[in-house]
Formats: structure tokens, C-alpha cells, sequence
């Protein structure tokens, strides 16, 4: 992870390793945060596999707040996608046999 | 009025929002709009306990092999996100090395070491780790090591005129079967009840005439899809969106008979009201959108063809190696990984 920017409060991110799966996921969670002005990212070139991820926020929240926000939001979504998917596959089971 | 068209202008932007409309030349409102900021007067900003209440998984089919399953209520990039995980970030166990020993068959060696690769091993790679870099030897914790030592020879009992190779040889046809398991170290004590074989028995990998035998020793280590297609754990994953068609106007008699042959069988089922034929959508779930009901220009406009934004219906199909709904699980698990990771490095930058 490598921050640079002017103020605090519009960063880029270069993500190491990562590529449109995890991209556009946290793109959809950051975007969901009212303080987020501008948040997007770009892969640099297909032969690296390497994210420019940039948050802008309105007024003086440092943008590495709703990052942090961002990947606690989506590690939720996830943990309540699999609590869900694993209560419903052994009720399917049960249904059918 | 000024409140029928107020309630017609939010029907036409909650269309907007949770509608992906099949236009007859384009597809219209593919990304999704719904942040914070965009409308007034809806709430979009993320909430939890919103987005809990909202969300529902349905399983529809389960067979050995398939998993057929709804989830209802999250966006297309965290589905897209789960697609991705499952094609190419879940790992398995599959041949790396291929140690050839003795080939005298006519497949060469490349070509063999690449089909031996392809083949899906049944081996939980959950309980093994991944080989360091650089570490050529493999040792039992991240290896699986299997022979494969099969040699052809002519059947003296054959009869003198036949042709058909089944009589006349031994072992002409190599398969998968014939690959056996050589435990590695203590790999007997780690595994005591476990039976690594290839998931099918009957993939023919080469075919031998008398006299060329085969002597292969291959290691399989763990890996993920994106590094080699062999990794890849399903045989497809792919999701398609709930179709939504809505009939704009009554259609009947002639009109509802061609409309109904315009769509899969099963969408538009017809009924008898008042002695006149009557079209009702039936089950738009079935439906593989052909559009077919654009080339009829009396039917084109009466119809509108959508799909629902957030409702995904997810089909998986595994290679056997383990089973979908384990996959599932073990995807959700992986993209929770890498928050985490990310998460952990924000923390460690944040404390220097």
C-alpha cells in the first residue's frame, strides 16, 4: 500500500496485487459513504497486476478514513453473505431428502 | 394531477434504479446509481442493518456436482467480485512437475506433462500448504507425489485375424486410474484414512502399442487458478441477472399465441378468460431473452423486457475436487482475506 497526496483528504493508493476483484468491490462500498466525493481506480497496466485506487472526501476527513471504512464494510458484507449461505445450504439439504 | 405525476416520476426513477432495461437496439441503466447524493429524497448511504433485512440467499438446486442458488439483495460488484474468486482465487491441488523417467510411447513428454497437469485431483487442498518459492525437492507438507508406471505387451491368446486392439494388447490405453499415490515422509501418519486419486478414473491420458511403456513420477502442489487454468476448482461459475417482463398493455387471441412463441417455453402461459385467449407472464425466471419479440412490430412496443438489478441467480458446476456449496464458502472466505490483509498493512502503516 503506498499513499501519496496533497492534503490528507485526496489520495491515491497503489494496491499491490489486487485487480478488479477486489476494485471494484471496495469502489462500491467507499462510493456508499456520504463523505466520499470522488472515489475510483484504474488498473495502471494489464501486465502488472497493480490497482491506482484514489478517494477524494468533501470538507477535512482524511481520506484514509473511509478506506479503512470501505474494507470494514465489505469484510462485513461478506461475513453476513456467508453466515446466510451457510445457514441456507443444510435447510436446502433437509428440504429435499 | 400534480400527485399522479409525481407518483409516475418516482416509479420512473425506481425503475432507473432497480431495473436493467432491454431496449430494442441497447441495453439501458446498466451501472448501478444508487449512492449517496444521486437522488433526493431516497436513502443510499451504506447501512448495515438495511442491507441485512434486505438480503436473502435461496438455494434452488443441489446435485453432487451443481449448485444452483438466488442471492437477492447485493450488488454486482461484490457478485462479480465472488465469480471472479471462484474461477481463479480458490487453490487446489493439481500436477506441477512430471518427472519422466522412461516415455517410449508416441506422446512426447510435453504433451503428456501438460495432460497429466489438466487432470483434477481429489484432494482436499485445505490441508496443505503452499511450496515456497524456490524450494525444488517439495517436501510432505505441501507435496502430493503420485507414479504412474504402465507398460504395453502383445496378448499371445489373441486370435489370429483380429483387429481390434481391446484382444490383441495389454494396457493399450493409459488411464487415470492407473495413477497410484506414493506417500511422501510421514504423509501415511498425517493422512491415515485418505485416498488421493484423480476425481474420474476413465480420462484416457495416452495410448501404447506393444513394446513402449511409460514411467512417470509426478508432484502436485497447491495453487490458484490465476497463476495456471489447471487450479481452477469449478468447471464454470457464472451468474445471470432475474428476468422481469412486464406485459404494458392486454394482449390477446392471435397476438398472445405469437407472443407466447416468441419467448422460452414456459414464460407466457395463456388462459381462457370470457371465451377470449388471454397472455399472462408465467414465470419470467425461465426466460433466456432472445428478443425475439422486437421483430414483431405489433408486439415490440407492448412489452417491456428488464431485469432485476440486485437479484443474481448463480449457477456453479465443480470439478469434483470439492463440492460447490464448499467453494462458495471457501470464496467469501478468500475476499474476506484480502480485507483483512489490507486492513492489517493500514494498521502497521499507521503505526510507524
Amino acid at each position: 500500500v503506498q499513499a501519496d497526496g496533497t492534503d490528507g483528504d485526496c489520495v491515491t493508493f497503489v494496491l499491490h496485487d489486487e485487480d478488479h476483484t477486489l476494485g471494484n468491490s471496495l469502489r462500491y462500498m467507499v462510493m456508499k459513504n456520504p463523505d466520499v466525493e470522488f472515489c475510483g481506480y484504474c488498473i495502471t497496466h494489464p501486465s502488472e497486476s497493480k490497482i491506482n485506487f484514489r478517494i477524494q472526501t468533501r470538507g477535512a476527513l482524511p481520506a484514509v478514513e473511509p478506506f479503512r471504512k470501505g474494507l470494514s464494510d465489505l469484510m462485513g458484507v461478506c461475513q453476513h453473505v456467508l453466515n446466510t449461505f451457510e445457514v441456507r445450504i443444510p435447510e436446502q439439504l433437509r428440504v429435499t431428502s | 394531477a400534480p400527485p399522479i405525476t409525481a407518483m409516475a416520476a418516482r416509479r420512473g426513477t425506481d425503475e432507473m434504479r432497480d431495473r436493467v432495461v432491454l431496449g430494442e437496439f441497447g441495453v439501458r441503466n446498466v451501472h448501478t446509481t444508487d449512492f449517496p447524493g444521486n437522488y433526493p429524497g431516497y436513502e443510499d448511504a451504506w447501512d448495515q442493518r438495511r442491507f441485512e433485512e434486505a438480503f436473502r440467499v435461496d438455494v434452488i438446486r443441489e446435485e453432487e456436482d451443481t449448485l444452483e442458488f438466488d442471492m437477492v439483495g447485493i450488488d454486482a460488484a461484490i457478485a462479480n467480485a465472488f465469480r471472479r474468486i471462484l474461477l481463479a482465487e480458490v487453490p487446489t491441488m493439481a500436477v506441477e512437475k512430471v518427472f519422466v523417467y522412461n516415455n517410449t510411447s508416441i506422446v512426447q513428454d510435453e504433451i503428456l506433462a501438460h495432460r497429466l497437469g489438466l487432470i483434477p485431483i481429489r484432494a482436499d487442498p485445505r490441508l496443505f500448504e503452499y511450496r515456497n518459492q524456490g524450494d525444488q525437492e517439495g517436501t510432505e507438507i505441501d507435496t502430493l507425489q503420485f507414479q504412474l508406471k504402465i507398460k504395453c505387451k502383445r496378448n499371445p491368446q489373441a486370435a489370429k485375424e483380429s483387429s481390434d486392439p481391446d484382444e490383441l494388447y495389454f494396457n493399450h490405453k493409459v488411464y487415470s486410474r492407473h495413477m497410484t499415490w506414493v506417500p511422501l515422509g510421514n504423509q501415511t501418519d498425517l493422512f491415515p484414512d485418505a485416498d488421493f486419486r484423480p476425481v474420474h478414473d476413465d480420462i484416457l491420458i495416452a495410448l501404447l502399442r506393444p513394446g513402449q511403456e511409460i514411467d512417470v513420477l509426478m508432484h502436485c502442489v497447491k495453487g490458484i487458478g490465476k497463476d495456471h487454468a489447471k487450479f481452477s476448482p469449478v468447471a464454470t461459475a457464472s451468474y445471470r441477472l432475474l428476468p422481469d417482463i412486464t406485459l404494458l398493455q392486454p394482449i390477446e387471441d392471435e397476438a398472445a399465441e405469437t407472443l407466447q412463441k416468441c419467448f422460452s417455453p414456459g414464460v407466457i402461459e395463456i388462459q381462457n378468460i370470457n371465451g377470449k385467449k388471454v397472455a399472462r407472464v408465467a414465470n419470467a425466471r425461465l426466460d433466456t431473452f432472445s428478443r425475439e419479440v422486437f421483430r414483431h412490430e405489433g408486439l415490440k412496443n407492448l412489452v417491456r423486457l428488464a431485469r432485476v438489478r440486485n437479484h443474481y441467480i448463480f449457477s456453479v458446476e465443480s470439478t469434483g475436487i470439492l463440492p460447490p456449496d464448499v467453494l462458495v464458502s471457501e470464496a467469501i472466505k478468500i475476499l474476506m482475506g484480502k480485507c483483512q490483509r489490507f486492513l492489517n498493512e493500514l494498521d502497521s502503516v499507521s503505526m510507524e
